[in-house]
């Protein structure tokens, strides 16, 4: 029978991968051929050698989250995939915003900073450069109360997201083999 | 660097000697089982080629590395082995893809062995340079580039792993030249491949496996589809077993056909597009489908949306990305079909489906009214009445390699596949050209069987130049060319969809009995319905291949058919003044054919 599917959320995924040349180009490949749309992908090293991390985030409904994971899961150097959406999680992103500041006007651009809990990290006789660690949010936040000085350039990490507590074993160990579809039933 | 002077690996020597990449190579596929590959050599693989000679390896030279990578692919689907193709960078790898895509869709366990230029010359546009492990990434289950000479026996034997275990598919290995040329010290590591994210098997939990036994007998109109998975967990056995325990009725996918006996009572054949009208039916009318071994293609499915509105539906699947893709099931069960299987049936039970079996028999009387298979001789040649007779005459035991198009169709409406292995096709891809290059991989993997290559006109020209392949190697497969003139799947679709406007439909070909006689092989041909018998007796008792030119009517169809998109019932039936009363008056759109010098 015929049933609709779930509305689409923005999901958040972590999967372990292999640290391999061409890893990041064949899940890359994977998301283009089956038409799923990354909204956001950060890829880094982990504490395991040999071990690199990925958060990625999709527009996706649940049907499709299953079907992501499970596309993910056959892959060779996938060693792990989870979808963390519905699960309590930590999700960050970091933002380095070049704001256009004279010395008379850098006390308000720092009050502002001090109210984001950003911190700033570079300072010139034209310019300060402030850094941001947040949810997308407070990101959208920060950008909107610098504006009126003049941002000069911006650039914004992926964002990355981990699991709270002890939940996301899978996640956690490079070889969890948790099945993607045997919950659906 | 020592000369090579090592033996061919029957005794592999148990301490490592120095060799180079090329002859590990060879030392490697021999231990994996390997003694026939398909490929074309070239510059970067060269040093491969080179070494060949020392091992226990038959080398079949292709006319065009498509050929070479379906060949492989028909290879592995009579084995069930992993089939083997090679070629060289650039041009010869490229030429590889199609075929590579083929053995993808169809999941056929294939490992396609590519030179590459040297790892110094990477990115650098080299001469026959080409990224094929980027070109293949879509259409490889995984590939794997070597530049090291201590690589290359590691990246075939997870090569092999990967291409057979799980749900198949073909595995790209691309080494360098370099990698060829350099030594390094080598021993054949029989220990097995471990590959940490690579996990193939997965166990059903037994709470899964009780509700598929509940839901079986709560039925009373159950169905059960048999796709191309039964045939590779090598499930046939045990999905008998379950369907005469439980009295269900079996549909079967184009590539499932074989998976069950069609001669049993609870066969119904293929479903889908061109399935029979009472196979299609019945799936719209029950209430439980157990899926085995398939995916839901849009070919089997029709419109989605009213697809079987009343079954609840098992899918039983090795993939768990095929689960919910197409259709939405109730219970999956993601694993072995065969383990699956054997797990469910000790413990199930027949439903009351007494009425449901009673109503799909009744549906079955339908056929004989509307279909061309009880016409009486006319004088003209129907492709059916051709593809029925060799199904007699062969004693349905044949191999059937099939090309692409209304031939296929026909192919699976009227030869009768009891053994799973003895239909070859191209399924997911639709690749015409497939059909003699994949007879010949056939051919090689059972040398006694009778092989018959089914045809189009079409189709046969894409790759008709391996027919040089056939006679350098000396084999002997059946060719039936189904001549009608025209692209005809493309015709048919032109004659319901667009008008009757037969745009770049109509084909001229060559004589194909003198084509065969250019290659020293026989050429044949048969114009009417008492022909076929002739030549198929004269074909069979020939010792080297035979081409036969059968003239079959032209503007014939493929019925029924549920166009494309279209609700699974609704099927476009042949006129019943047409099954009637054959078409006598026959109108013809197409000059080329009727020009003919035999006509």
């Amino acid at each position: 029978m015929f049933t609709p599917a779930s509305t689409p959320i923005l999901r958040t995924f972590v999967a372990y991968v292999e640290d391999k040349p061409g890893v990041l180009n064949r899940i890359a490949s994977l998301f283009r051929r089956r038409n799923y749309n990354i909204v956001s992908l950060n890829v880094g090293r982990t504490h395991e050698p040999g071990i690199s991390r990925m958060t990625f985030q999709v527009e996706a409904d649940r049907d499709m989250a299953l079907r992501i994971e499970a596309n993910l899961y056959k892959m060779v150097n996938v060693l792990s995939i989870e979808d963390l959406s519905e699960t309590q999680r930590v999700v960050r992103d970091l933002a380095l915003i070049k704001v256009q500041v004279q010395p008379p006007r850098r006390s308000e651009v720092l009050d502002l900073v001090q109210i984001f809990r950003a911190r700033a990290v570079d300072v010139s006789p034209e310019t300060m450069m402030v850094e941001i660690t947040g949810d997308q949010g407070k990101i959208e936040g920060m950008v909107a109360a610098l504006r009126p000085f003049g941002i000069l350039e911006m650039v914004q990490s992926g964002t990355v997201a981990m699991s709270r507590g002890s939940q996301g074993e899978a996640a956690r160990s490079a070889h969890g083999a948790r099945s993607p579809v045997s919950s659906v039933a | 660097m020592e000369p090579a002077k090592k033996a061919p690996s029957e005794t592999p020597s148990p301490t490592p000697s120095v060799i180079p990449g090329s002859e590990i190579l060879w030392d490697t596929l021999v231990h994996l089982g390997v003694d026939t590959v398909f490929g074309y050599p070239g510059g970067a693989i060269m040093p491969a080629y080179d070494s060949m000679i020392k091992y226990p390896i038959h080398h079949v030279l292709v006319r065009h590395e498509q050929g070479a990578a379906h060949m492989a692919d028909g290879y592995a689907r009579v084995s069930g082995k992993v089939g083997v193709c090679v070629a060289t960078s650039g041009p010869g790898a490229t030429n590889l893809v199609t075929g590579i895509a083929n053995a993808m869709m169809d999941s056929v366990p294939m490992v396609a062995i590519t030179g590459q230029v040297p790892s110094g010359l990477i990115g650098s546009d080299a001469f026959q340079e080409t990224d094929i492990t980027g070109v293949t990434l879509p259409i490889t289950k995984h590939n794997i580039v070597v530049s090291r000479p201590e690589d290359i026996s590691p990246a075939l034997k997870e090569a092999f792993y990967i291409a057979k275990s799980g749900r198949p598919g073909p595995v790209v290995v691309d080494i360098t030249k370099d990698a060829q040329q350099k030594s390094c010290h080598y021993a054949y590591d029989p220990s097995p491949v471990v590959l940490p994210g690579y996990r193939p098997a997965r166990a059903v939990p037994n709470a899964e496996i009780q509700r598929a036994i509940a839901m079986i007998a709560e039925a009373e109109r159950p169905i059960l589809f048999c796709g191309h998975g039964v045939i590779w967990s090598g499930a046939s056995q045990v999905l008998q077993e379950l369907v005469e325990k439980a009295d269900i009725p079996v549909a079967c996918t184009l590539l499932g056909l074989g998976g069950f006996p069609a001669s049993h009572p609870r066969a119904l054949g293929m479903m889908g597009m061109h399935g029979e009208a009472w196979v299609n039916r019945a799936v719209q009318e029950s209430d439980l489908v157990i899926a085995v071994g398939m995916r839901f293609d849009d070919r089997v499915t029709g419109n989605l949306k009213t697809y079987t509105p009343h079954a609840k539906k098992i899918h039983i699947e090795l993939d768990p990305a095929e689960i919910n893709k197409n259709v939405r099931v109730d219970l999956p069960l993601v694993g072995d079909a065969c383990e699956i299987l054997h797990q469910i049936v000790p413990h199930v039970r027949r439903g009351k489906v007494d009425a449901w079996l009673q109503h799909v028999a009744a549906l079955r009387g339908d056929r004989a009214v509307i279909d061309i298979r009880d016409l009486p001789d006319n004088g003209k040649l129907y492709a059916a009445h051709v593809i029925m007779d060799l199904w007699k005459m062969t004693d349905g035991k044949a191999i059937v390699v099939t090309d692409v198009g209304q031939h296929q169709m026909w192919e699976t409406q009227y030869y009768k596949h009891d053994f799973a292995r003895r239909l070859v096709t191209s399924g997911g891809l639709g690749t015409m050209g497939f059909a003699l290059p994949a007879a010949i991989g056939a051919k090689f993997a059972d040398p006694s069987a009778e092989v018959w290559v089914i045809a189009g006109d079409g189709g046969f020209q894409m790759t008709a130049a391996e027919l040089s392949t056939i006679a350098q190697e000396d084999i002997k497969v059946n060719v039936a060319i189904i001549n009608n003139g025209f692209l005809g799947m493309v015709r048919q679709w032109q004659q319901f969809f667009y008008g009757g406007r037969y745009v770049a439909t109509p084909m001229r070909s060559p004589d194909f009995v003198k084509l065969a006689d250019a290659h020293g092989l026989l050429g044949l041909r048969a114009t009417n319905r008492q022909e076929v018998a002739e030549v198929v007796a004269k074909a069979r008792a020939h010792s080297g291949t035979v081409v036969i030119d059968f003239r079959v009517v032209q503007e014939d169809s493929v019925y029924p058919m549920v166009p494309s998109g279209a609700d699974l019932h609704d099927m476009i039936r042949r006129p019943a003044t047409e099954a009637a009363a054959a078409p006598a008056a026959e109108t013809s759109h197409n000059p080329i054919f009727e020009t003919g010098e035999d006509e």
